[in-house]
């Protein structure tokens, strides 16, 4: 019983609450017993609230028994990227920096979360302030992939894929700044969704590029994500770039994709995302996704965004000279850590630097000094200034082939998940793990990826959807249809096929 | 810091060999209900850190939303200081590392004001007019503020320590930033002046900040340079942070003229750099010398969008503008019949207001300006305050004139009332029963004293009775003197002429 | 294109108040190197001709009604700050500050 509610979709639970089958503290309790018995081997954790979740749950069951109209999804549990601050619950963003900070207040898709009556499991790992793609980068130990213990489970919202992937969440929250939702779901044969820029507020999300952050809906399967993604997005006056109009029918749209019908939809190839680079079996599972897709009806064409080549550089100048500014912040005057400098006079100035000196991974301080070096006088134009001209491009290039195509089509992520340290010496290996998902990030479109089977190494593949700004219904609808095509060529859902995890007892 | 003595060449001769060149960034704080970026209450005096949110701390997951209010504010300056207004300006982020400052950035407009080429015309005392040229107006964020906390009682290795708040970080500000300033000669610091009040003059006209210069709602940064003549390139600047008052304002120029007229005159070259005011000694002092590793790293905040003020909103905002301190000087002037001498001495004692709140009360002009310019200023100047710092108000003045008036107190009575109410002992009505000061009005003491005169100075009764009216005046004096004040004298005079002729 | 020298980024490195190690900044000057060489490629198509764009989305004029709202809980804050005194945050001693 119990683990049959860990398995099951939200949609599944959330109907069997409304149902009376079962009440939000078993469904709460189930998934806490789960994390109790897996967390030793995944990690996908930073701080479980076991006593608000449940407490949370008590409320719901008991509004419900009082037959007050509640959410759709109340009741149901759900995990959260501790990169999202939550009011008197720790908030680390994965940084040593900010060990033991309680927030004072909720961000906003927190509240909604809350006023939807969402039990909140915890907070999840992730590569410190989500710069990463594999949450080794995490001040607080690696998060490991529930298919393989050995492998990264992406990043950097690697601890939300993961705990979704291991039957820990239902439902989870990422962010995605150049694919750390999408990835990590590639990566871990689970649902991950990046809403259109503006889509989800970004009110309460630790700022990592702000021109680029998205939080967004991880789980496993499509129609779940909608579900989220409705609860979570719309807009937000605390965010002067959300989108101040009502979100598309996200759900509608996954459900009427679910029925497996997309004649007429037209779906565009990205040339310049395949072929070098990318693994054989990434590939050969995306060409049969798109097989599924034409039979399903769907016209396929190539389309070309030829400076999509350059999207990595910008990425790199645009990411790093926002987050120089965004992380300034960290400097032991006002919360989090504070460092004394080892010798010499205690001055604000000096404490800072060595604050930051210590609070800060390497990866952080990595790209900080990139960012400020960026933005820094005589290296502007050349760097920061180039990188906002090749955004333009490749916004010209998304309008060219939205003009061709409803939907663009790719793998996830070039390779299936790598081995823990693999890439952890070689920055710019890692930063290529990102290819295939920068671009939605520096044209503000949204981006799906689900599971598409499993690679010749049996690790699961990532097939990215990409759709044109505020069409993110386009997304639930491609990704239920070839979803359903493809659990029904599998015979159920990919993650049943995962290895089962040792289960501490 | 160093006070170290520093030459200083004379005033006078420093203009002779020199011609000044000055610019002025004026700060002013918007009077918002709520901060530049989020919706703490802008308050004035409260508790430490009691008007914050997470924004304005800078706290991790904040993001700022930008005040409406204080963009249609901006604007309004922008109108009144003749400028064209952006059709499109974004705000940039100015990075570098303070502990006042949140975000250890500042959210400014960097290269895209809202407000840019306009110009200022400052009336001078002598009723000069000066047009000054004004660069740009832009919107940006205060700081909080630090409290330095000195010596061995420090916690940090015993060591010295700041204590911060952060009420005043995020108080939307406007600055002003003229062009630099040519041909005003000698009259360089004067003109500084005359434009800093000008502005202060203007910002409460268009209602967008009370203005006060005590609370630092307006702050003015001085630049200075000298050149051989004006017909010579630009010389090395410095800039004098934080010179918060008129008076502050005039001496800051003139003393930067003369310090930099020193270090010219002994073959040095002038340090381009910020300067300290120091209120108390009338000098600058070295600061923060300006370089090139200063790089703030500007950018576009990328958590603000672009502002294009819709132009069908700038002109209804034009339309709305009250009327310009200008154009109310003109107004007041002809509806109170002042002479163009009397308004400018009445402009420059800064007494428009109060004289205008004196009518107001009932006063007519003339008795309103009589007072304020006369006794008053007269109070002022011997207390060293400004004249709307005296413990009176333009009602209190209106009633002192209706007693006045009512011929409840003739003018010598009227200025021990002032002196009372001055001296706080109440409104005037309480100062006159309190000190009895009442024109005696009841004819029979007064008959009293005429008689006892008359008795007194029988020879001058006798020419007054003879028809001689000229030494009738003596008799008046001594009933004036035996009533202590307190007699109207057209009565006594009235009174005096019935007693000889009966 | 200039590449990044390990006195340079030293000096970035003071501008974004970060202490390094010695054998840190000879690590990263090593990858900041490869990687700012790597980044370098975007000015070959950076031409005057293309406008920069700095938002995702073309938004303009959010602006928020001049409204207050509570105050964040003072109490919280400060207890959540490395230190404080008086109701304020207490910082160590700030260099150039007038006394």
């Amino acid at each position: 019983m119990s683990a049959d509610l860990t398995r099951i979709s939200a949609a599944a639970l959330a109907d069997k609450l409304q149902a009376g089958e079962v009440s939000s503290v078993e469904a709460t309790r189930a998934h806490l017993d789960r994390i109790a018995a897996v967390e030793p081997a995944v990690h996908a954790f930073l701080h479980v609230s076991d006593e608000d979740a449940l407490a949370t749950a008590a409320d719901v069951d008991a509004r419900r028994a009082h037959g007050e109209q509640l959410h759709p999804l109340a009741g149901v549990p759900i995990a959260v990227k501790d990169v999202v601050v939550t009011k008197g619950v720790p908030t680390t963003a994965g940084s040593k920096i900010l060990e033991g900070w309680v927030p004072p207040y909720d961000a906003t898709l927190v509240e909604r979360i809350k006023a939807a009556g969402l039990p909140i499991l915890g907070k999840t790992n992730m590569d410190e302030f989500a710069m990463g793609s594999s949450t080794e980068h995490s001040a607080y130990g690696n998060t490991h992939n529930p298919w393989d213990l050995d492998r990264i489970p992406g990043g950097s919202g690697g601890g939300s894929a993961a705990a979704v992937g291991a039957y820990e969440a239902p439902l989870a929250i990422g962010t995605d700044t150049g694919g750390s939702i999408r990835q990590p779901a590639a990566v871990t044969g689970t649902v991950g969704v990046k809403p259109t820029y503006g889509s989800v507020s970004r009110y309460g999300l630790i700022a990592l590029a702000s021109s680029l952050d998205q939080a967004g809906p991880v789980t496993r399967t499509v129609l779940d994500s909608a579900l989220l993604h409705e609860l979570i997005g719309g807009h937000d006056p605390r965010d002067s770039t959300s989108i101040a109009e009502p979100l598309p029918d996200l759900v509608g749209a996954a459900r009427l994709g679910a029925l497996g019908d997309l004649s007429g939809v037209r779906v565009g190839v990205i040339t310049e995302l395949q072929g070098e680079g990318y693994q054989a079996g990434v590939l050969a599972r995306f060409h049969e996704s798109l097989e599924l897709l034409q039979r399903a009806g769907a016209e396929v064409v190539e389309v070309s965004c030829p400076h999509f080549t350059y999207a990595l550089a910008a990425y790199y100048l645009i990411l790093p000279a926002e987050a120089s500014s965004n992380l300034a912040k960290f400097d032991g005057m006002r919360f989090g850590l504070r460092v004394e400098p080892s010798e010499g006079p205690v001055t604000a100035e000096r404490v800072m630097a060595a604050t930051r000196g210590q609070g800060f991974g390497d990866e952080v301080k990595r790209r900080i000094i990139l960012g400020t070096y960026a933005l820094s006088a005589g290296y502007y134009d050349a760097y920061y200034g180039s990188a906002q001209k090749v955004r333009t491009l490749i916004q010209r290039d998304f309008a060219a082939a939205f003009a061709q195509a409803d939907v663009l089509v790719s793998p996830t992520a070039p390779t299936t998940a790598f081995k823990l340290g693999e890439k952890l010496d070689d920055p710019l290996a890692m930063y290529l793990n990102d290819v295939a998902t920068i671009p939605a990030n520096l044209a503000g479109v949204p981006g799906l990826s689900l599971p598409a089977g499993l690679s010749d190494d049996g690790l699961p593949v990532g097939f990215q959807v990409l759709a044109p700004a505020k069409a993110d219904d386009r997304l639930y609808r491609v990704g239920a249809a070839l979803e359903a095509l493809l659990e029904n060529e599998w015979g159920g859902p990919l993650l049943a096929k995962a290895p089962e995890l040792e289960v501490a007892r | 810091m160093s006070h170290a003595v520093v030459d200083l060449v004379d005033y006078d001769d420093a203009i002779a060999r020199f011609d000044p060149v000055i610019g002025i960034e004026v700060h002013v704080e918007l009077g918002t209900r709520t901060k530049m970026f989020d919706a703490a209450p802008a308050g004035f005096g409260e508790e430490p850190n009691t008007s914050v949110t997470p924004v304005s701390l800078g706290l991790p997951g904040s993001l700022p939303v930008v005040n409406g209010t204080a963009v249609e504010y901006a604007i309004r300056i922008g109108l009144a200081l003749n400028c064209s207004i952006a059709q499109t300006c974004r705000f940039a982020r100015k990075n570098y590392f303070y502990p006042d400052v949140p975000k250890n950035f500042q959210t400014s407009q960097y290269d895209e004001p809202i407000a840019y080429d306009g110009h200022v015309d400052v009336e001078l005392e002598d009723g000069t007019v000066f047009r000054v040229e004004v660069e740009r107006a832009h919107m940006e964020e205060d700081a909080g503020k630090n409290t330095h906390v000195g010596g061995s009682t420090g916690r940090i290795h015993g060591a010295e320590y700041s204590l911060v708040d952060y009420n005043r970080a995020g108080i939307p500000l406007v600055e002003i930033v003229t062009r630099p300033i040519t041909g005003a000669g000698e009259r360089a610091p004067e003109v500084a002046r005359a434009y800093v009040q000008t502005l202060r003059d203007l910002f409460r006209a268009l209602e967008v900040s009370e203005a006060r210069m005590e609370r630092g709602n307006v702050r003015a940064d001085v630049n200075v340079s000298l050149r051989p003549t004006p017909q010579s390139p630009l010389g090395t600047r410095t800039e004098t942070k934080n010179v918060n008052s008129f008076r502050s304002v005039e001496r800051a120029v003139r003393h930067e003229i003369s310090r930099q007229a020193a270090v010219l005159d002994a073959g040095g070259a002038v340090v381009q750099e910020t300067r300290h005011w120091h209120e108390d000694t009338g000098t600058t002092t070295s600061g923060r010398v300006k370089s090139d590793a200063e790089d703030y790293r500007y950018f576009p905040e990328p958590d603000l969008v672009p502002i294009a003020p819709d132009r069908a909103w700038v002109e209804e905002i034009r339309a709305a503008l009250p009327e310009l301190p200008a154009a109310r000087r003109r107004r007041l002037q002809g509806e109170w019949g002042f002479a163009d001498a009397e308004m400018r001495d009445v402009v420059n004692a800064g007494a428009i207001e109060l004289i205008e709140a004196t009518v107001a009360a009932g006063a007519a002009p003339a008795a309103a300006r009589k007072w304020w310019m006369g006794e008053l200023a007269r109070t002022a100047k011997e207390r060293e305050v400004e004249l709307a710092e005296l413990p009176i108000t333009p009602t209190q003045i209106g009633a002192l004139q209706a007693l006045v008036d009512a011929g409840r107190i003739n003018d010598k009575l009227a200025r021990q009332v002032l002196e009372g109410v001055l001296a706080g002992e109440g409104d005037p009505e309480q100062v006159v029963v309190a000190r009895g000061l009442e024109v005696v009005s009841d004819d029979g003491p007064l008959l009293e004293a005429i008689d006892a005169a008359l008795a007194a100075q029988p020879d001058i009764a006798e020419k007054i009775r003879s028809g001689n009216l000229g030494p009738v005046g003596a008799i008046i004096g001594a009933v004036m003197k035996a009533t202590r004040g307190q007699a109207d004298a057209g009565r006594v005079r009235e009174l005096v002429l019935e007693r000889v002729s009966s | 294109m200039s590449t990044l020298s390990r006195d340079e980024v030293a000096r970035v490195a003071g501008l974004a108040r970060i202490d390094l190690t010695p054998a840190e900044l000879d690590r990263l000057a090593g990858e900041l190197d490869v990687i700012v060489e790597s980044v370098a490629r975007v000015s070959e198509i950076a031409t005057p001709d293309v406008p920069a764009t700095s938002h995702p989305l073309p938004l303009t004029n959010v602006f928020r009604a001049d409204v207050p709202e509570p105050p964040v809980d003072r109490d919280a804050v400060l207890a959540a700050a490395p230190a404080a005194q008086d109701g304020k945050f207490l910082v160590p001693q700030i260099l150039g500050e007038d006394a």
